[in-house]
């Protein structure tokens, strides 16, 4: 067993392919992180990131794939799921060993894991779009928390940009603390300590005057929409898992 | 803003229109335009209820005044509630501000008859263009339509809104009759009509003239009320299949009488939702538009009810056991949409992963496929599969058992067919 270290980029991810295939390495385990030295694994290989190498591999699934089963690959490695890395990789060999397109080979066990990845890396990427929650501060800009499983606010981009586009908005991802900020013409990724800002006391001292008036609006509204004589709590839980209530102003 | 008035109009107000069941805001295409506010793109449900049912717009009447007096209507002129009104502005400020905070994807706005339906609908039509025409507001609008509201007023709203309604109420004219004395079937078919050729024209337009103001992007519309009145499914189902097909209909929306009022032509109070029922509907529904079945081909004559124990098509494929087995790595698409536990998705993926490969149980499964259904009803490369010879009855009675609890779960879902 051969194992590659690499930065967790898609660039280190197509690196380490390059010397997969270069060095004729089988099998191998692909891992994510620094490169340690250590006395625990023999076979380790670190991988340095090198664009030339990543744009050879990148120049060949171009070659075999349609522009969206590119995008899809990407994806499905952006989404930072724990472990995917060697179905990624399942994939990628897969796409390298056939003579045609293999994207919907989904007899093949890599395609197929691709498309469940997928699926749920655009699942919650359309959770976000629903339940992204807004709320306006004193100085017009609209902020909202999140908190998905997968890593999916590069996604989400261009769906708010094209929503808002006259209203300043921040979408802050609290697990990986980083967000991004829309300044009424381009989107950019920040980076801040929000350890503070993130207290309720100082949300709500940044508040806008009305923001509060619409907020119980909205949780009256919710609670008009409720038919007791339809209760159904599992079906209520299965379109909003729990985990996603503590961001969501009409559960909270 | 004085916010306990506004806040006890709208629990009023969004609490008698709770009961109107199209929440659908898909379908149209309009973009943000000139960096204004929001878009009307891809149907986003923001929330759900407690019941499960989705929550996508911000939907209110206008007001529960009403001059009519349909029984099955909490705002009918003779029940004795609390009644308001919102001003155009106030329904305005509530969507934007909602909209802003991502709450939304837009406005359902209905209202009760007051003074007349042109008064009415003129009201309506002011609320969307407000939006449009000050805000710059892309999000969705979905105006019901009053009937016998005049053509001007109708084309005005298809001018501003996304999708424009006219709710049925009643699968037949007797039960509208019976139930709605004030309202006449055909107040509701003009108007359909009416959007119906419109929209047409629109379409037209457009291919000529790329400049061509759109027209009501979504469609239109309806609802209808079942358990109310002693329709059978059949008289249901196919009242919605002639407006599917005379008027363009986007949606058909079946409503499952909620006990609000009591009154002696309607089911008693305590009387239960028929949600098993409206479940069906929306299966067959489905089944109609998108599977390919002729509407006798699930409900008809010998059988004008629906089943309430098994899915419609399950109902369907073992009154047909001879249509049976099929091949799936051989079977045209429109063959393997037929096979129960086979959806939408599974299907198109099946016929493009069988050119690379034959297709066994395990792949299927892993597609998506519902083994424990379709088992009963395909042959894949593997050479297992049920030789028994089972009649329909048989294979209703072991998959019934086998999945007791899952169906018991999924009866009260519109979406999650199949
Ligand atoms: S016209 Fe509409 S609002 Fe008035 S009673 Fe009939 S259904 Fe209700």
């Amino acid at each position: 067993m051969n194992t590659l270290v690499y930065d967790g980029t898609f660039e280190g991810l197509l690196t380490a392919v390059f010397e997969i295939y270069e060095r004729k390495l089988y099998p191998v385990k692909l891992l994510k992180g620094e490169w340690r030295s250590g006395a625990l694994f023999e076979e380790i290989i670190p991988i340095v990131t090198d664009e030339a190498r990543a744009g050879r591999v990148l120049k060949g699934l171009r070659k075999k794939l349609s522009a969206a089963g590119v995008q899809r690959l990407y994806i499905s490695h952006m989404a930072e799921i724990a472990g995917e890395d060697c179905n990624v990789l399942g994939f990628i060999r897969h796409v390298f060993d056939s003579d045609q397109n293999i994207e919907e080979d989904y007899g093949n066990k890599y395609v197929m894991r691709l498309s469940e990845i997928l699926k749920m890396v655009r699942r919650e990427k359309h959770r976000m779009e629903a339940f992204v929650r807004f709320q306006k501060l004193n100085d017009g800009t609209f902020y909202a928390a999140i908190e998905p499983d997968f890593n999916v606010l590069p996604l989400l981009i261009k769906h708010f940009k094209s929503r808002y586009a006259d209203q300043k908005w921040m979408i802050y991802d609290v697990k990986r603390a980083y967000g991004l900020y829309y300044d009424l013409h381009d989107t950019q990724f920040i980076e801040m300590d929000f350890a503070e800002l993130n207290k309720p006391i100082n949300v709500i001292a940044a508040y806008s005057e009305d923001e509060g008036v619409y907020q119980n609006l909205w949780k009256d509204y919710f609670a008009s929409l409720y038919i007791p004589s339809r209760k159904n709590t599992g079906l209520h839980i299965r379109h909003i898992p729990k985990r996603y209530w503590r961001h969501l102003t009409e559960k909270i | 803003m004085n916010v306990d008035r506004i806040t006890e109009k709208l629990n009023i107000l969004a609490d008698a229109a709770k009961y109107d069941v199209s929440c659908a805001s898909s379908g149209s295409d309009r973009k943000n335009k000139d960096k204004g506010l929001g878009n009307a793109s891809n149907g986003i449900c923001h929330s759900y209820t407690e019941d499960g049912r989705c929550v996508s717009l911000l939907k209110i009447l206008l007001t529960n005044h009403c001059i009519f007096d349909c029984a099955y209507c909490v705002s009918r002129k003779n029940n004795d509630i609390k009644r308001a009104a919102f001003t155009v502005q106030e329904v305005v400020d509530l969507t934007i501000n909602f909209y802003r905070r991502n709450y939304i994807e837009g406005l359902f706005l209905s209202s009760g008859i007051f003074k007349n339906a042109d008064y009415t609908m003129e009201r309506l039509v002011h609320v969307a263009k407000k939006l449009r025409t000050e805000h710059n507001f892309n999000g969705y609008i979905h105006l019901k339509s009053i009937p016998g509201a005049n053509a001007e007023l109708m084309h005005e709203a298809g001018l501003y809104a996304d999708r424009l309604s006219v709710n049925l109420e009643m699968p037949t004219e007797a039960g509208l009759k019976l139930l709605a004395p004030d309202k006449n079937r055909q107040d509701m078919i003009d108007p359909m009509r009416f959007l119906n050729q419109e929209i047409i024209r629109n379409t037209e337009e457009k291919k000529l003239f790329k400049n061509a103001p759109i027209f009501a992007p979504a469609g239109q519309s309806t609802q209808v009320i079942v358990g109310a009145t002693p329709e059978s499914d059949q008289q249901v189902l196919q009242s919605a299949d002639y407006f599917y097909k005379s008027f363009n209909l986007k949606r058909v929306y079946y409503s499952g009488y909620v006990p609000v009022l009591a009154d002696k032509r309607l089911p008693a109070l305590n009387t239960a939702v028929p949600l098993v029922r409206e479940n069906r509907l929306y299966q067959a529904d489905w089944l109609m538009r998108f599977y390919g079945f002729h509407v006798n081909e699930i409900v008809n004559n010998q059988n004008p009810l629906l089943d309430l124990d098994i899915d419609p098509k399950l109902s369907w494929a073992i009154r047909n056991m001879y249509a049976f087995p099929i091949d799936i790595n051989k079977a045209d698409l429109q063959l393997i949409l037929r096979v129960p536990g086979i959806g939408l998705l599974s299907a198109q993926k099946i016929v493009a992963a069988r050119k690379f490969s034959g297709l066994g149980w395990e792949q299927l499964k892993k597609i998506g496929v519902a083994i424990n259904r379709a088992r009963y009803f395909i042959t894949c490369k593997s050479n297992e599969f049920e030789r028994r010879d089972l009649t329909g009855q048989n294979i209703k009675q072991f998959i019934m058992a086998q999945s007791q609890s899952k169906y018991i779960k999924n009866t009260q879902t519109q979406l999650n067919l199949f």
